[in-house]
């Protein structure tokens, strides 16, 4: 049904969405936890900061870790330099840019489920004698649960159809950054590839339906699980 | 195990200065209107509220003074709190929930401690279910056993029966009187309901205004004239300790012995021996200058006037002591004056009902 070269785009789609998701969500958890309940001079600062990606355009993403990050720029040169890293035109700078594109589907599915738990509940965890780290560990993540799953799912759907931060990143290489978006574009650029682009199109809408149907299914089910 | 609190707080237009301490196991009822500063109290000894000055010692142990930056953060505490909405973790089961506290306490308690919590409390069955599936007397009884559970030396509960209607209150009292009659630790209990103060407090700290205005004994301090003044609230009338001293089948009598006397009251369905509390009101007491002899009330009882206060228009409010009990009548003026009232006189107070709760009766074992 897929030649090799659509089953090379499909698997590597899958696996730079799904490192740039894992990658992202102890991040998003932490800031989500840190910024829920406090108040401070700056915050809506901050998070008008991280829901930047979600807003700008994702060329303007790429080219931004391309000015960072770039072979030539002064902090890709370094870490490839002293630590042997390079995230331009490697399947980790994909995962990069997915990862940072998508990060505020995260960042905010689960800072409004942290949100909603009652506060009152931590207060009479506190009584009954557990800290701070225990009750983030025995309350907040299990009763944000539904939300981290559910923004789990959602940004992992996002990154499969990341194109703009990922071209103009780390370029368009088969079997290294080519993931389902550019190879259909690039069946388009050449000719007689519309039957290749028509089916890697269909491919892309049933992973992102399945994607969406998914993370509705488990929302439903963690929120029975969390007693809500 | 005591507790003193001595402590200052200032919300900006409401002024918290408050200071009692209660030395006896038991329940000791903070009373008071609402926005009294009765739960900023609770707060500030759970920890939950950093008072800006004061001093809190809990069974000795400092736990907040101001002067020398202790401040023993919630969780170190030792405090257990019943919440009013109960606040139980919704997505663990009850005995998760139970289980806890009792894990993280500093010396946990013996499995059959925890067994016969959740035996007293009833909660058996429930064991497995989840809080969403809880009735709201239900909950509060999980939350009680929680806390109990945590090894609390000293257990604070906020209004714990405000949430519930009354057919849920009736099934929590009998748990917090059993809870009181073992007497294990002092428990705070935050109420505006002088009802549920009569039938579960041995003390009571009356709360106004952001101050402590009076702290008693319950039996003297709800037939206190003076204390029913100050809390605004008519006469509560009198609540009496007593004890189930003999039935008489063939007359449908029980006798009630208290310290001043004894009381008739319709067959019980009680132990001799058992403890009783039981209420007379102020409406529901006659007074006689001379014994009445034939009279169809059964309680006749020689007291004392000790304070005449005039309420009202038309009626006056007579303090009465009988033995080491405390009754009060309501009559008119016009009454009071007629029998010529006047402090350390002796009456006759006929006591035309006894109000024995059936719900306010220890439960058989």
């Amino acid at each position: 049904m897929l030649s090799p070269a659509e089953t090379e785009a499909l698997l590597l789609s899958l696996r730079i969405s799904a490192v740039a998701v894992i990658c992202a969500l102890p991040v998003a958890i932490a800031l989500a936890a840190f910024l829920a309940h406090r108040r401070f001079p700056g915050k809506s600062i901050i998070d008008g900061a991280l829901h930047l990606p979600m807003v700008l355009p994702p060329v303007v993403v790429g080219y931004l870790l391309l000015v960072i990050l770039g072979t030539r720029a002064p902090v890709g040169a370094w870490l490839l330099q002293h630590l042997g890293i390079r995230f331009a035109f490697s399947w980790t700078g994909a995962a990069l840019a997915s990862g940072i594109i998508t990060f505020p589907f995260q960042f905010r599915a689960i800072r409004l489920s942290i949100e909603a738990i009652d506060s009152g509940i931590g207060d009479a965890a506190k009584t009954l004698g557990a800290g701070a780290l225990d009750r983030f560990l025995n309350l907040t993540l299990p009763l944000a649960l539904p939300g981290i799953i559910a923004g789990a799912i959602t940004a992992f759907a996002a990154c499969l159809g990341e194109f703009g931060a990922i071209i103009t990143f780390v370029s368009n290489i088969p079997g290294e950054t080519r993931t389902l978006p550019l190879a259909i574009y690039s069946a388009l650029q050449s000719p007689g590839g519309e039957a290749e682009a028509a089916r890697l199109s269909l491919l892309s809408i049933v992973l992102a339906l399945i994607g969406v149907t998914l993370a509705e299914f488990a929302d439903r089910r963690i929120r029975v699980f969390a007693g809500r | 195990m005591s507790l003193s609190v001595h402590i200052q707080h200032d919300f900006g237009g409401f002024r918290l200065a408050v200071d009692f301490t209660v030395e006896k196991p038991g329940i000791t009822a903070l009373f008071g209107p609402s926005g009294s500063g009765k739960t900023s109290i609770v707060n500030a000894i759970a920890g939950l509220l950093r008072p800006q000055q004061g001093n809190i010692v809990i069974g000795g142990e400092t736990v907040l003074d101001t002067p020398s930056r202790i401040c023993v953060p919630p969780q170190q505490r030792r405090v257990g709190y019943v919440f009013q909405d109960a606040r139980l973790f919704p997505h663990m089961s009850v005995e998760g929930n139970l289980r806890f506290g009792w894990r993280r306490a500093p010396i946990q308690a013996e499995e059959s401690e925890f067994a016969r919590i959740v035996s007293l409390l009833g909660l058996e069955s429930l064991l497995a279910r989840r809080p969403t599936r809880l009735s709201g007397g239900e909950k509060n009884r999980v939350a009680l056993g929680r806390a109990l559970l945590s090894s609390p030396r000293i257990l604070l509960l906020d209004e714990p029966l405000a949430a519930l209607d009354a057919a849920r209150k009736a099934e929590i009292f009998p748990y917090l009187e059993r809870l009181r009659d073992e007497a294990k630790l002092p428990m705070l209990y935050v109420s505006h309901s002088l009802d549920e103060v009569a039938r579960l407090a041995d003390g009571i700290i009356i709360v106004k205004g952001g101050a402590v205005v009076a702290q008693g004994a319950v039996f003297d301090m709800l037939a206190d004239l003076d204390i029913s003044a100050l809390t605004g609230a008519p006469s509560f009338g009198a609540v009496i300790d007593t004890r189930v001293s003999a039935h008489r089948p063939a007359e449908g009598l029980s006798v009630l012995d208290f310290d001043g006397g004894q009381l008739i009251v319709p067959l019980l369905n009680r132990e001799i021996g058992r403890r009783l509390r039981v209420r007379i009101r102020a409406e529901d007491v006659m007074l006689a200058a001379e014994e009445p002899r034939t009279i169809s009330a059964n309680n006749v009882l020689l007291c004392s006037v000790s304070a005449v206060h005039e309420t009202g228009v038309s009626h006056a409010d007579v303090q009465l002591r009988c033995g080491r009990a405390n009754f009060v009548a309501r009559i008119t003026r016009a009454s009071s004056a007629r029998l010529g009232l006047t402090p350390g006189m002796p009456v006759f107070a006929i006591a035309k009902s006894v109000i024995v709760d059936p719900q306010a009766q220890p439960v058989a074992d």
